[in-house]
């Protein structure tokens, strides 16, 4: 019995200077940490778009594996947020799903920042319909017609006479306002549209409805909706969504995805940078079902 | 001494007890200011985004226009100045980022020096555009005309029929469409729980034997433990296709497929609540009824029901505010289409599921995220008089007893 105790009690003094010796190391890391920062490698934090928030924090995850010692913080908020936080000098880098608007320009100048941007992939919006659909493709102004509820029925479009149900994603969604900006030029959403919280309930809905025309990520095709080819030519070029037209820039609904970054917080994330652009890095692009930039 | 000490500790108890009386409510009421200062705000704001400014030409004759009107012209519906009461000519439509289409960059400024110099002559050139561009850059001696849309009034905010918060450069707030849909829902779903519910609770507290009673109770109780998320999602694989089908409609995201799920997850409550008031009836009153002659079901319809009916009410409230407050499964099948309802099979958006969908979005104190909270207002009133009327009925019945 005693001996038992006199192990316990032994064990506990181990343990606890165990904890001791962990807790100088990390003080030890915390102090490295804190060089590495003030040299500029360490912890950086990123915001914006929510387009690039699983991308940038798979990158950001695989990056800190790699470089230990690195801290990386990845936050979503949308483009509008990671750029004006990078205006406040808030965040290192702001995550966008799309260019910087002459506004956003203008701010940042007036803010006297010197903001440098990296391409880091592309990503494409498929236009789907169910797959009993006879019309396989349409064109931009098609497209708009019947986003904006000026066309109602499938036979305009050379289909059956069958309504059109249009599905959209949420307005908080950066998908919707890509999707009226580049397709719809601007103008907006008919006001009986149907919105869908998540890009999944659009490919189920899409899928059970026959009448149905939805977008959604290139990523999201599934076999149970079909894809439109689409002409941004008043219907002389029809082109089917693909990565490979995504990437040659024939398929018309593609955005970019960019970093923006301070030029003074440069050499601070260089290093991260460098690896999303890497063949490593790229590589996650596709993982993850966005184009990756092509070499 | 000790008698004392016992006070003391009685007084200590006391006091905490009466504290967190008070902390509940005044958190209550803190909550509710809140709620109300934040949605009254949207009242003191215009359309137009903060910071923005919509100009013509001083030639212009249109002086006034409504955030419908200017939708409708960034629409490109409108197209003509005359459809506004002006001259005969086609509107020019400019958005600050068009500018490097009339200025070079160096006309401009490397640092935008002169862009408000710009915009004041290009408004002051062409009598037929219609600008629209950030206040800051507009000139002190701007040579066009701002025009400025009224405030959002409290009739245009709860009569209007266009919900699109987010659109530039005016916004159109009209929740009307949102309100019926809610109550659409909910009157949906309280029509298909009562009487389900109400034909399960006499069943189990007065026909079911004990076995089947034991067997019965948790399995409806287990009903409520399912996360609303999982209503939803079964509601959009299984119902929504479902009501396709047997309807024969283009879409089956309608208020009918929301009703149904808000129904299945008011049954629960509705039924453990009213079997619970009708196991309180008296025996005596039961046996007395039996004694006079009256059957079984007599002696439910006659004693045990009107017995019990303010439990049966508060069983159908909670009902209800289970149903007006529920967002995920609602958000999921419904369809969220900003139209007013005219049947049960029509897409429709509630309240909660617009709240849900877009607060993430929108700015803090900016007009959406107000017209947010006020859309929550709306919702408290709403539960506020629900709960109100029926304290009226059950207390008026009790009255009448």
């Amino acid at each position: 019995m005693r001996s038992i105790k006199t192990q316990i009690s032994s064990f506990l003094i181990a343990t606890l200077f165990l904890g001791a010796c962990g807790g100088g190391n990390d003080a030890k890391k915390e102090n490295t940490e804190a060089d590495k920062s003030a040299t500029g490698a360490a912890t950086i934090t990123i915001k914006g778009s929510d387009t690039v928030l699983p991308l940038a924090q798979q990158e950001a995850e695989k990056f800190m594996a790699k470089n230990a010692g690195s801290a990386i913080t990845v936050v979503g908020g949308g483009t509008g947020v990671g750029l004006s936080a990078l205006q406040e000098g808030t965040t290192d880098i702001a995550m966008a799903s799309r260019g910087l608007k002459t506004e956003e320009k203008l701010k940042l100048k007036g803010a006297k920042k010197d903001v440098k941007e990296a391409l880091i992939a592309y990503d494409a919006l498929s236009v789907v319909v169910h797959p009993s659909n006879k019309v396989s493709q349409l064109t931009r102004e098609q497209l708009e017609g019947i986003f904006t509820g000026k066309i109602t029925n499938w036979k305009e479009v050379g289909g059956a006479d069958e309504k059109i149900v249009p599905y959209s994603r949420e307005t908080s969604s950066g998908t919707y306002e890509f999707f009226r900006e580049h397709v719809m030029d601007k103008k907006n959403y008919a006001n009986g549209i149907l919105m869908m919280p998540a890009t999944g309930s659009i490919v189920q809905s899409v899928s059970q409805t026959n009448g149905a025309i939805g977008y959604i990520g290139l990523a999201y095709e599934t076999k149970e909706v079909k894809a439109l080819a689409v002409s941004y030519d008043q219907g002389k070029t029809f082109v089917a969504p693909s990565v490979e037209a995504a990437k040659n820039k024939t398929y018309p609904i593609s955005r970019p995805l960019f970093f923006f970054y301070d030029a003074t917080a440069e050499a601070k994330v260089k290093p991260f940078v460098d690896y999303v652009m890497s063949e490593e890095g790229q590589k996650t692009v596709q993982d993850i079902g966005y184009i990756p930039l092509s070499k | 001494m000790k008698r004392y000490f016992n006070n003391l500790g009685e007084r200590v108890i006391e006091g905490l007890i009466t504290l967190s009386g008070t902390v509940t409510s005044i958190t209550v009421l803190l909550i509710v200011f809140f709620l109300f200062k934040e949605g009254l705000g949207v009242f003191s704001q215009t359309p137009v985004a903060e910071g923005s400014v919509i100009a013509v030409n001083k030639q212009n004759p249109v002086k006034e226009l409504t955030a419908s009107q200017v939708k409708e012209i960034f629409d490109q519906n409108i197209t003509n100045w005359n459809q506004l009461g002006g001259a005969n000519a086609p509107i020019k439509l400019f958005e600050v980022d068009d500018i490097t289409d009339y200025y070079t960059e160096e006309q401009i400024g490397s640092n935008f020096e002169y862009l408000p110099q710009r915009l004041s002559e290009l408004v002051a050139k062409d009598p037929t555009i219609l600008a629209f561009f950030p206040e800051e850059y507009l000139a002190k001696d701007f040579a066009g005309r701002r025009i400025e849309l009224d405030n959002i009034s409290v009739g245009g905010f709860l009569g209007g029929k266009e919900w699109y918060p987010t659109i530039q450069p005016a916004v159109q707030l009209g929740v009307l469409p949102l309100i019926l849909g809610t109550l659409w829902v909910s009157l949906g779903a309280i029509l298909i729980a009562l009487p389900l519910g109400l034909a399960t609770s006499i069943y189990l507290a007065e026909i079911a034997n004990p076995k089947v009673r034991n067997f019965l109770k948790p399995v409806i109780e287990l009903l409520a433990g399912i996360p609303s998320v999982v209503y939803g999602f079964f509601g959009l694989v299984v119902i929504v296709p479902l009501i396709q089908d047997v309807f024969g409609l283009p879409v089956g995201e309608t208020a009918l497929a929301g009703s149904i799920i808000l129904g299945i997850m008011a049954l629960p409550t509705i039924i453990s609540v009213s079997e619970d008031a009708m196991r309180t009836t008296p025996r005596a009153m039961k046996e007395a009824s039996l004694a006079l002659g009256a059957n079984k079901w007599q002696t439910i319809y006659r004693v045990i029901i009107p017995y019990s009916i303010s439990g049966i009410s508060t069983a159908a409230i909670l009902g209800i505010g289970r149903a007006i407050g529920e967002t995920m499964a609602v958000l999921m099948v419904t369809g969220n289409a900003s139209v007013i309802p005219h049947t049960f099979l029509e897409p429709v958006r509630t309240i909660p599921a617009t709240i849900a969908a877009e607060l993430g979005e929108a700015p803090q104190g900016g007009i959406h995220f107000q017209a947010l909270f006020a859309l929550g207002c709306i919702l408290f009133l709403m539960t506020l008089a629900i709960n109100m009327t029926v304290d009226l009925v059950s207390t008026k019945k009790k009255a009448n007893r």
